[in-house]
């Protein structure tokens, strides 16, 4: 993979996500234990031997910057090529919004480097995925595009693109909806073109008033190109709702997806590193069907639940179908149903909060209650 | 560029006493507490004392402590102008030498020393667990005027003939080293931890190698001999935990220390023990699992019970297998239905769905790197 360049965009924010996207972006956005979204992605890339990876940055990019750095947990800290950020820069007297755009303004990055290939990568789905099949599917098909796609695991109200695919990968239709039904084959996020293409592409779109990436370059792809599909047959999933977001974390318990997507052979999910101890569990303490990261301390009772670091719960309290963030205190005979704590949320003493499997409560940061 | 104190790290020792948890690696890379290797516990206060430069003196089996050191990332000491730096022996135009003592070994480092110019420096060992602000230490060698000071701590009267006993008089000041007396006057022990003035240090190291008679050992040969030529030798008390772990019994007991209600040492506090991080993924505990009073690592997957037990990463307990009072180093697996008690398993090792290691408190069963257990040798295992 040594001829492709990976570009990770993490414009793109989710109306849907409601609070969970204030203050960050979804590639920002803290998920199963340890991780954050953008890491699913950049290791894939990574683990598939891509070595130069371009970020489009969105302009709320603080929290995104504070977690890739210079790379280095990624292997990307390189004196030749590695990770290199592409930020937004607003033209002034430029009144036009989207995130084609940044790709535009940045298309002397790719224009300028000797890789054949570009795979570009939205930062909104789960998924350890290796690329190198890919990048054989697109070459052996002769595709001009070749999209990522999976079939859609359930009915999803989150909007995105599907598409309808002949036996061979060849993309006959392709649509862009507000929700999408189970087995559809939909959108990872992932296109795979040369170099050319990609920039012909984005050139051709912006300088006719295209705004959007989705909608004026993806929805034309059928005018002109050939468009194929590879189908990830593996675990995939998007976060675009809240529910979503919800439902994802807790599929992350099942021992299958655990090991498929985090101990697949070779492919490590990388993050960035934390030095905390491992997880204390003391007397009394009742833990199943949990992920729980390190820092946590534990006393009391958590079941079918995600802790991430240094999550602490104290004697007594009880937490079920839960995402706790980092840093979330659970003090003394508390008990949580299906609840969605952000990060470094404290719930005191004997409160009660429950929320439903289909409508999880969300507390926000810091909150107290 | 001059600096205040350099720390030299000993980490070359077999420890021969761990038996066949250092078949293939030196003691200080030893696992301990579920995420740390024993030479953690030294970097980490170094770092914290800010100590910003420090060596690693290795020979035995130096592999895994030096892929584990690597470029001192993990401890941030990657730094440009300081950092960790791994010392082995090696050869010279006349010969090549293993490190011959602990004196030895930084003697054959002197251009190193030089090279890093200290005023100061302190000399550590990689088999102890303990967090200790070394600057407090060195702000006392500093007052004192001292050339040497000798990090000591209070043990308890019965056990003091095993240790290097200083005697001192009010001011700190050490009259008399002996080591392992019989009728010891004293109970502060050496902790075998050293701060000297790197003058003071090179003279005495420089006579010692001189020296055919001479152990080339800090203990033996070279604190005698400085406190024959009456130099200003003080002791800083250490008051803390603090705990040799070289043997099997006493390795098992710092791990159970750590399970204790309130621990020896505040792991989670300003004084974390830094260590490597490896992308594994947040532990996996499973609908019929029962975990209690340990400490378990990411990475691990368990399925059966745990209790007052110590997990690593990567480590597998099936369903209706049972782990009590052990240590699991990283990647053992232990199979449905097993019984682990008063135990250690080294990394990789294997127990087979069934299988019994049965130790004692005071006679803890050890699996070695990469060993199984089967239902049947478990059971040789116990008449034996």
């Amino acid at each position: 993979m040594k001829n492709v360049m990976g570009l990770l965009d993490l414009q793109r924010d989710e109306m849907m996500l409601q609070d969970l996207t204030k203050g960050r972006t979804i590639a920002s956005l803290p998920f199963a234990g340890r991780y954050r979204i953008v890491d699913f992605p950049l290791s894939s890339m990574v683990n598939s031997g891509i070595r130069h990876v371009g970020v489009l940055l969105a302009e709320k990019s603080r929290s995104v910057l504070d977690h890739l750095r210079s790379g280095k947990d990624w292997g990307l800290a390189r004196h030749y090529k590695g990770l290199i950020y592409l930020p937004p820069v607003r033209p002034e007297h430029d009144e036009r919004g989207g995130d084609l755009r940044n790709l535009y303004q940045n298309l002397d990055f790719v224009i300028n480097n000797n890789e054949e290939y570009v795979l570009l990568a939205r930062a909104a789905s789960i998924y350890n995925m290796d690329f190198r099949p890919v990048l054989r599917f697109h070459q052996n098909t002769g595709a001009d595009v070749t999209m990522v796609m999976g079939r859609a695991r359930h009915d999803d109200v989150c909007n995105g693109i599907v598409a309808e695919v002949a036996a061979n990968g060849l993309i006959m239709d392709m649509a862009t909806k507000p929700n999408i039904r189970k087995g559809e084959m939909r959108s990872l996020g992932v296109f795979l073109m040369k170099k050319d293409v990609f920039v012909d592409l984005i050139r051709r779109s912006f300088e006719h008033g295209g705004l959007d990436f989705r909608r004026d370059v993806v929805a034309r792809l059928m005018d002109n190109q050939t468009v194929y599909a590879y189908e990830h047959t593996g675990f995939a999933g998007r976060i675009c709702t809240m529910l979503a977001y919800y439902e994802m974390n807790l599929a992350m318990i099942q021992p299958a997806v655990w090991e498929e997507m985090f101990l697949r052979e070779g492919a490590p999910v990388y993050t960035k590193v934390k030095d905390m101890p491992p997880v204390r569990y003391k007397e009394g303490a009742r833990v199943n069907d949990s992920l729980v990261a390190n820092g946590c301390e534990i006393y009391g009772e958590v079941q079918n639940s995600v802790l991430f670091r240094g999550v602490k719960v104290a004697p007594g309290a009880v937490i079920r179908n839960c995402v706790i963030m980092q840093g979330g205190v659970i003090q003394e005979g508390a008990r949580l149903d299906c609840v969605v704590c952000d990060k470094s949320v404290k719930v005191t003493t004997g409160k009660e909060l429950r929320g439903a499997p289909t409508y999880p409560l969300y507390i926000g940061k810091q909150a107290v209650i | 560029m001059k600096i205040d104190c350099l720390a030299m790290i000993l980490a070359g020792g077999q420890g021969s006493r761990l038996g066949a948890l250092t078949n293939n690696v030196a003691k200080p890379a030893v696992p301990f507490g579920g995420k740390y290797r024993i030479i953690d516990f030294p970097l980490s206060n170094c770092v914290h004392s800010g100590i910003e430069r420090v060596g690693v003196l290795t020979q035995y089996r130096p592999f895994a402590l030096h892929n584990y050191v690597s470029d001192g990332a993990a401890w941030d000491l990657d730094a440009h102008y300081g950092g960790v730096y791994i010392l082995p022996p090696y050869a010279r135009a006349k010969g090549a030498d293993w490190y011959r003592g602990t004196a030895d070994a930084i003697y054959q480092n002197l251009n190193f020393i030089e090279l890093s110019n200290p005023d100061y420096v302190l000399i550590l060992s990689g088999d102890h667990i303990y967090t200790m602000d070394y600057s407090k230490m060195l702000d006392t060698h500093k007052r004192n005027k001292a050339e040497a000071t000798i990090g000591v701590i209070e043990v308890p009267w019965e056990e003091a003939s095993r240790f290097g006993i200083m005697e001192t008089d009010e001011g700190g000041r050490i009259t008399k080293f002996v080591e392992k007396p019989p009728e010891p006057k004293s109970n502060l022990a050496s902790m075998g931890i050293y701060i000297f003035s790197a003058p003071f240090l090179r003279r005495y190291l420089e006579a010692d190698a001189k020296n055919p008679h001479s152990s080339h050992d800090f203990g033996n040969d070279l604190i005698p001999k400085m406190l024959a030529d009456r130099a200003r030798l003080f002791s800083y008390p250490f008051v803390g935990y603090w705990k040799d772990v070289g043997t099997i019994e006493s390795l098992w007991q710092a791990n159970m220390d750590f399970l204790a209600k309130r621990p020896p040492i505040d792991i989670d506090g300003h004084w974390n023990i830094l260590s490597s991080n490896p992308p594994v993924p947040p532990q996996y505990i499973g609908p019929e699992a029962r975990v209690e009073q340990s400490l378990l690592n990411e990475g691990a997957m368990i399925f059966g019970n745990v209790e007052r037990s110590v997990i690593s990463l990567g480590v597998r307990i099936a369903k209706g297998a049972r782990v009590t009072n052990s240590v699991i180093m990283p990647y053992a697996t232990i199979g449905e239905g097993a019984v682990v008690d008063h135990a250690i398993l080294a990394p990789h090792a294997e127990v087979a769905p069934g299988a019994r290691v049965q130790g004692q408190a005071n006679s803890i069963a050890v699996i070695a790197e990469g060993e199984t257990v089967l239902p049947e040798s478990a059971t040789a295992q116990q008449a034996g």
